[in-house]
Formats: C-alpha cells, sequence, structure tokens
C-alpha cells in the first residue's frame, strides 16, 4: 500500500512503516525505552531524509511515552522537581541543538555527525548494559546474589555550586548537574530524534546518584516533554515533521508498545537487557561500518 | 483618423511578411495528456504523454524526413551540490559547490538521438540533452571540478528519475502525428513544468511549440504541506496533539480490555 509523505516527499510503502513501528514499539515496550535510537537509523536505510527522519520519529517518541509516563505519575514513580529541572535543561538543549543543526546543515557535515553520535553513543552505552547484564546473569546461575550497586553520585557533581534538596530521589545536589544533563540530552534530541533514555537513565543512577525507583518515572517525564518541545522546535526551524509519517509510526508502535509489555512480563529482565545490548551494538556496528565503506551516493544535493 | 490608417497600414506591412514567412515554415501543434498533475496520498509517480501535430503549410510533407525532441523541464532553483570523500578513513562531504538554476526535473526524449539531429552548439544554444543544460555555478571553480560535480548530479538525478533521457521515446506516424511517453517519479518536485517541442530538420531546429504543465500536491497533501511550511506552530502543536492522541488512547483501550 503505497502512501505519499507530504514533508518528505516521497512515497512509502504504509505498512512496511507501520511494521516498523509496531517493531520499535515491542522493543520499546518490552525494555521501558522510547525506541528512537532504532526508528531513526531504521528510517535513514529505508530512504527518508536523515532531517525528516531525526524529526519524525521525535514525535513517535512523544506517543510511546505518555502512557508510561502517565502510569508513572499515578505511582508517584516521578521526582516532579527533579523533572521539571531536567525539562528545562531539556528546552535549552533542544534550542542549542536547533542552533547546532543549522550550523552543520550549512557546513555540509549534519549526516556524518549524526553517525559518529549514533556509533559512539549506542557502543557505549550497548556495551555497558551488555557486561552488567552479563555479569548479573552469571551471578544468577552461580546462585549467588546479584552484586549490590553502590549508590552515591559523581564527585564531579558534589563540587557543584548551589544545593537542592531532591526528596523523591533522596539527593541533596547541586541543580546545575541535572540541569547540564537535561540540556545534553535535549541536544541529542533535536539532533537524533531520540528521547535519550538510554543515555538518561544510566546518567541518573551513576552520575546524580537518584534513587532507582523513580528513576524510569522520571526520566519518561523529561522525555515526554523534551520531545514535544523538539517536535515543535523542528516545526518552527527545519519544518521537517512528516505528520503523515509520525501518524503511521504511531499507529504500529503504541500496539506494538502493549505487546512487548505484556511480553516482558514473563520474561527474566536480565535476558532482556540482554538481547536490548545486543539490538543496541547491532544497530551502532552497522552505523560505524557505513561510515567506513564507500558509501551508495557519492553526491548529495541540498 | 489618417493617423489610425497610417499605423494600420504600417502594421499591416509589417505584419504580412512574417506572416507569409511563418506560412512558409512548418508549424506545431502540442498538448500533453494532462495540464495538472495532482500529488495525492497514493501518487507513485505518473507517465505524461506530450503529443501532437505537425502541420506542414499546404498539407504537403516535405521529401526528407523531420525529427522531433520533447523536452519535459521542472522549475529551476539554487543547490548546493557536495561531494563526499575519504577523510581519516571515514565518507564525508568534503568538497561542494553552488549551482544557482538548477532544474529539479528534466526530461528528453527525441525519435533519433540528439546528437545525429543538431550539431553541438545549437544543442547548447536551446539547452538539448543532460550535458548542455545551464545551471550557472556561482563562484570560481576549475572547469575539471565543474566537469566532474555536473556527471555526478547527472548521475544521481537519473537514478532518482528525477533527469531522464530517451533516444527513442518520441514515436511520428505519417510523418505528421508525435507522441512521445515521459515516466514523471514520485519524488518530482512540485511547480510550474513546461512541455516543449522542436521540430527539427536539416541540423536546423525550424519550429518551437510549448505549453504549461502544473504539478502540485492536492487534498490533504497539499493542506499538509502548506501547513508544514506557512503555520510551523501550529503544525507542531497539531503533532503533538496527535501523538499524545495515540499513545493516551492505546493504553486506555488496552487498559480496559
Amino acid at each position: 500500500m503505497d502512501l505519499y509523505l507530504p514533508v518528505a516527499n516521497l512515497s512509502v510503502n504504509a505498512l512496511v512503516i507501520i511494521l516498523l513501528g509496531g517493531g520499535v514499539g515491542l522493543l520499546s515496550g518490552m525494555f521501558g525505552v522510547g525506541g528512537g535510537f532504532l526508528t531513526t537509523p531504521l528510517l535513514i536505510f529505508y530512504g527518508i531524509p536523515p532531517t525528516v527522519a531525526a524529526a519524525s520519529a521525535a514525535t513517535q517518541v512523544t506517543g510511546a511515552s505518555v502512557s508510561g509516563t502517565l502510569a508513572y505519575l499515578e505511582r508517584d514513580g516521578v521526582d516532579l522537581r527533579m523533572g521539571t529541572v531536567l525539562v528545562a535543561g531539556g528546552l535549552i538543549g533542544s534550542l542549542v541543538g536547533a542552533g547546532l543543526f543549522e550550523l552543520l546543515t550549512a557546513w555540509g557535515q549534519i549526516d556524518t555527525v549524526i553517525s559518529i553520535l549514533y556509533v559512539v553513543l549506542l557502543g557505549s552505552v550497548g556495551t555497558i548494559m551488555g557486561r552488567e547484564a552479563w555479569a548479573s546473569l552469571r551471578a544468577m546461575r552461580a546462585g549467588m546474589p546479584p552484586p549490590p550497586r553502590k549508590r552515591r553520585h559523581h564527585p564531579m557533581v558534589a563540587n557543584l555550586p548551589l544545593r537542592w534538596r531532591f526528596y523523591r530521589s533522596g539527593l541533596y545536589i547541586s541543580p546545575l548537574a541535572p540541569l547540564l544533563l537535561g540540556m545534553g540530552v535535549g541536544v541529542l534530541t533535536m539532533l537524533l530524534g531520540v528521547g535519550g533514555g538510554f543515555i538518561m537513565v544510566p546518567a541518573m543512577v551513576y552520575l546524580l546518584g537518584m534513587g532507582t525507583q523513580v528513576v524510569v518515572g522520571t526520566s519518561l517525564f523529561q522525555i515526554l516533554f523534551v520531545t514535544i518541545a523538539t517536535t515543535m522546535v523542528h516545526s518552527m526551524t527545519t519544518g521537517a515533521v512528516d505528520i503523515v509519517l509520525a501518524g503511521l509510526l504511531l499507529l504500529g508502535s503504541v500496539i506494538g508498545a502493549q505487546v512487548g509489555a505484556r511480553f516482558a512480563q514473563s520474561v527474566r529482565p536480565e535476558y532482556l537487557r540482554l538481547l536490548l545490548a545486543g539490538i543496541v551494538l547491532l544497530v551502532a556496528l552497522r552505523m560505524g561500518v557505513d561510515l567506513f565503506i564507500r558509501p551508495e551516493e557519492i553526491y548529495t544535493v541540498q | 483618423m489618417i493617423r489610425a490608417y497610417a499605423l494600420l497600414l504600417w502594421l499591416a506591412a509589417t505584419l504580412l511578411p512574417l506572416g507569409a514567412a511563418q506560412a512558409a515554415d512548418p508549424r506545431l501543434v502540442p498538448d500533453v495528456s494532462n495540464r495538472a498533475i495532482d500529488i495525492q496520498y497514493s501518487f507513485t509517480g505518473e507517465e505524461l504523454l506530450l503529443f501532437g501535430a505537425i502541420l506542414y503549410p499546404g498539407q504537403r510533407l516535405p521529401d526528407d524526413r523531420a525529427d522531433i525532441v520533447v523536452v519535459l523541464k521542472g522549475p529551476v532553483r539554487p543547490i548546493v551540490l557536495r561531494e563526499k570523500q575519504r577523510v581519516a578513513g571515514i565518507w564525508v562531504n568534503a568538497s561542494s559547490i553552488r549551482l544557482r538554476t538548477s532544474p529539479g526535473f528534466y526530461a528528453i526524449g527525441s525519435s533519433r538521438p540528439i546528437d545525429e539531429l543538431v550539431d553541438e552548439r545549437t544543442a547548447a544554444i536551446f539547452e538539448l540533452g543532460l550535458r548542455n543544460l545551464s545551471m550557472s555555478p556561482t563562484g570560481f571553480s576549475q572547469a575539471k571540478k565543474l566537469e566532474r560535480f555536473e556527471n555526478g548530479l547527472i548521475d544521481l538525478y537519473r537514478r532518482l528519475g528525477l533527469f531522464y533521457e530517451d533516444p527513442s521515446a518520441v514515436e511520428i506516424r505519417e510523418g505528421v502525428l508525435y507522441r512521445a511517453r515521459i515516466p514523471v517519479p514520485a519524488r518530482v518536485p512540485v511547480g510550474n513544468y513546461r512541455a516543449e517541442t522542436y521540430l527539427i530538420s536539416k541540423g536546423r531546429v525550424i519550429a518551437v511549440a510549448s505549453r504549461d504543465v502544473e504539478i502540485r500536491k492536492a487534498g490533504f497533501e497539499r493542506f499538509v504541506a502548506l501547513a508544514a511550511q506557512r503555520h510551523g506552530f501550529l503544525y507542531g502543536l497539531s503533532a503533538v496533539l496527535l501523538s499524545l492522541t495515540f499513545g493516551y488512547g492505546a493504553s486506555a483501550i488496552f487498559r480496559r480490555r
């Protein structure tokens, strides 16, 4: 079933896009991630222009994170104060990202930067996640309790001036730390079309030392608002959000997410994390290899 | 009064010889199968039929065969063309040129290969053939580099279906009726197109005629594209609302089960 995308200016097979959204949704339901890090590269592989892919993927992540955010809010699993600081940082970050986007586009380096960022981020996150899941699996097999995590924030964070109390997270730290973290993730959301949960969650745990019961909820809260902001900024600057493309992705992903969430309850979380790490590393590898082999198109028009 | 008569007389004197000359040369009556191509949800490209008649004065066919060249040309726009090169192992955009008047679409069909019909100079004057498009590069660059980039662009657009060349696209029936099919791909840029027909005999262009074709987005697609361009804020807001509705709706439906 061919469908014309009015902003991307090309026609795609609607079924393929819905299935793609469904697959990503399945993963996001299983692992509690937005899945933008998969949507954007897959859309680019399919032939959608990178800008349109990143912008529309961000819109899709909004839909993927709304129900999760509401669920965590109901269960009091969100540190609203921390979330607000993160969102504020994210808003600044998305504006910085918009500026960077324009600059890199003018230089003609946006595609390369997007690819390199993906390889570095996904590569390192995938490696960390995989190693950890592997270690806890081995401990489980040996019948030992999983190695306990030490909960402390990074010394760099402790050295920042100004301190606020974040009761739900159990922290007394400078708000500049989450502000900067939010900013960094906001830039990535704008450039890569990712929610940034795969960076946010480890950063919250290892850099800020937040209590685990509010980490996922607060991360979802931040992702929801920052992807909304990103959609708005993209609409008003690059004009690259394709609402038809986003709609197709959403149709697949919201259904996939529900199925995935059900499936996740019946599988051990260690296996899930190992699987996710594998997928993340595969995407990173594919993008990394693409950087080094001769591209199909030497010439591009802008 | 006298003045008006003088004017009429003068007009007649100047126009008559011209009319006579026109009468001696053949005339083209061109048309296209579709004056306005609408891009809508299921648009996967279209085939445009360029056809028409050659009217010879006195309805007498000349002894030697005349040829027809049809050109469908899209709106020109300024572009930046970038070239990837290997830098420190990875492929990055390393070099670029600006072209002020690059057509977003150009298709040429003829009854015989262009180089058999006219000499290079004539082909260049009438911009017949992909190599003869004048794209107005700006800034100083070496002729070699320019040629390399132009070849790159032609190759790229050819594979996208945006440039098209077929030396046997035109079929001429009994020397007076011609027709040619030009494929228009889905990624065709919108705008005002010109369908031009050239009648060529003995290396000379003896008649030219053209028709306008409009390619536009229509209906919902037009509405969306315009909204994205002109009302970024409202467009973004609707995209956000759409995704919120989808996300919330799905979880509400699944929870009820």
